[in-house]
């Protein structure tokens, strides 16, 4: 009985945070396609429920109730299973994202690493779709993605180097607490602009996605999926993005801490901080896919390769000498 | 099933399933740091780049004919020859195996000091290891520089894109202005 109760209480917990992060998905997809109205001079999607609010839902609906068409070549198991896994692996992360000092599903030690070990996870999704659809489009798109999401995960991970550098812990609770005198944004500004471009480039986003670049490969990797399957892609990738602008304020902008101590400010809970955040991060990830023209593909390993990891490999160094000169280093 | 899978892309979602769960194990026993530099390395960067590779070369559509008892499995004894080479080998290795004398000193410290295994595996790698850990680290580079140079090769002919070029274009080099007679046109130099 004992094992059942807290069965239970588990699977209330994790219910607690995936239906938010579900719904916030939903409601962030409309809100991206009215940033991306809004700065091209057009109304968006401002029909179903007030403001349009309710458009996601009615297109979840739609896709619900469309039929799922397996093309005959395809690997089917392969082909199905896609879509799961990226899914599956955009959620699993929001496990270890810290709201508040104890607002966390699992307080992990290597709470980082355990990011960094799903989001690096999250190409199999498409790699295994392009494959399996057996045709040429999706598997370019594939191919592309693949190489390009190895190599931006080279440069965020140096990046998270030098945060942890100053934190001396792989704790995500431990790494926002250690910003209490200071965001890591003001130190660390270089480093908090090739993330954010990395992340872009990490989940897809325009100007880097070129996985489903609709000039030239239709749709990439998703051409032959319909339905509820190519639903659950759109969803894994914009769960995705929510997860890059949560580690995007957890590792710069003081995760859950509000930016001034006094009055006004420590009034409001400490959860809805680290939204607002997020939401500003969004929020300019949208504005960067309305302003900014597509990437070519040579121009995007060049940028991953050739400026930002030497960047961020010579600002470890910096970061590593400064803290060694001041006798600045965490200690253990 | 890694080996006994008809589709070769097939043997590396298996391979691939294989590491997850090596790292399923390491978090099990308590090693998470080890468990989560596994699925990084191993999962997201190794595995990735091996599928890629398959894919690529088109081996997928290559049956795989070990398991096809037809045309004679002539592979199958090499194989067994080799890995019964391997096993002897970590025989020896592990019968040779001698474990540092205070080891078990330390293994009693990391119990009862409340030190993340992250910190004790710095700890030993860095104070103890650190001129077997910079080796290693040394053959890891003149590896990667061995891979760079073999496929390294200078193409000519090549027309690139030159960004500082681009920008620093002005308007008198790329247009001119000529005054054009009737009749006689105009003689371009190129």
């Amino acid at each position: 009985m004992d094992y059942l109760n807290i069965l239970f209480l588990e699977t209330y917990k994790i219910l607690f945070l995936l239906l938010p992060v579900l719904v916030s998905v939903a409601m962030v997809v409309w809100l991206d396609r009215r940033i991306w109205a809004f700065v091209q001079k057009r109304k968006g999607p401002n029909v179903v429920g007030p403001f349009g609010l309710l458009q996601s839902l009615a297109d979840a609906l739609k896709y619900i109730f469309k039929e799922i068409i397996i093309p005959a070549s395809s690997n089917k198991v392969i082909f199905i299973l896609a879509p799961i896994v990226t899914m599956t692996l955009a959620l699993v992360a929001w496990a270890v994202i810290p709201f508040s000092e104890d607002f966390v599903l699992a307080n992990i030690n290597v709470g980082i690493l355990y990011i960094f070990a799903i989001s690096s996870l999250g190409v199999y999704g498409i790699i295994m779709g392009g494959w399996a659809s057996n045709s040429k489009y999706p598997f370019l798109g594939s191919i592309r993605s693949a190489a390009q999401m190895v190599s931006y995960e080279v440069s965020i991970g140096v990046i998270i180097i030098n945060v942890l550098l100053c934190v001396g812990s792989l704790n995500l609770a431990d790494i926002v607490l250690a910003q209490e005198k200071i965001w890591f944004i003001v130190p660390l500004f270089p480093m908090f602009v090739i993330f954010f471009i990395s992340a872009l480039a990490e989940t897809n986003r325009p100007p880097f996605d070129l996985p489903e670049a609709e000039a030239e490969l239709v749709s990439g990797y998703q051409t032959e999926y319909s339905g509820m399957m190519y639903a659950m892609f759109w969803l894994g990738e914009y769960a995705n993005i929510l997860l890059m602008c949560a580690l995007g304020s957890i590792l710069f902008l003081g995760g859950w801490l509000s930016p001034i101590n006094i009055y006004p400010f420590s009034m409001v809970p400490d959860p809805l901080w680290f939204i607002i955040k997020i939401l500003f991060l969004f929020v300019l990830f949208a504005l960067v896919k309305a302003i900014v023209p597509r990437y070519r593909y040579d121009q995007l390993m060049r940028l991953g390769w050739k400026v930002f990891l030497p960047i961020s490999l010579v600002w470890v160094v910096l970061t590593s000498s400064y803290l060694m000169y001041f006798d600045l280093l965490p200690k253990s | 099933m890694v080996t006994a899978s008809k589709n070769t892309v097939h043997s590396v979602f298996f391979l691939i399933l294989d590491f997850i769960s090596i790292s399923c194990l390491f978090i099990l026993i308590g090693a998470e740091f080890l468990g989560m530099i596994m699925l990084i390395v191993y999962v997201g960067a190794v595995a990735v780049l091996f599928l890629f590779v398959v894919m690529m070369l088109n081996v997928a559509q290559q049956k795989n004919q070990w398991f096809g008892a037809t045309s004679g499995s002539k592979h199958i004894p090499v194989g067994m020859i080799v890995s019964v080479i391997i096993f002897f080998e970590l025989m020896i290795v592990i019968g040779g195996w001698k474990l540092k004398p205070d080891l078990k000193n330390e293994f009693i410290n990391i119990g009862t000091n409340s030190v993340t295994n992250t910190h004790s595996i710095g700890n030993v790698l860095y104070t103890d290891y650190i001129h077997l850990f910079q080796l290693s680290g040394m053959i890891l580079l003149v590896a990667m520089i061995g891979a760079i140079v073999l496929t390294f090769r200078q193409r000519s002919g090549l027309k690139r894109q030159s960004y500082i070029r681009q920008i620093s274009r002005e308007k008198y080099e790329g247009v001119e202005l000529v005054d054009v007679n009737n009749k006689e046109g105009v003689k371009i130099d190129v």
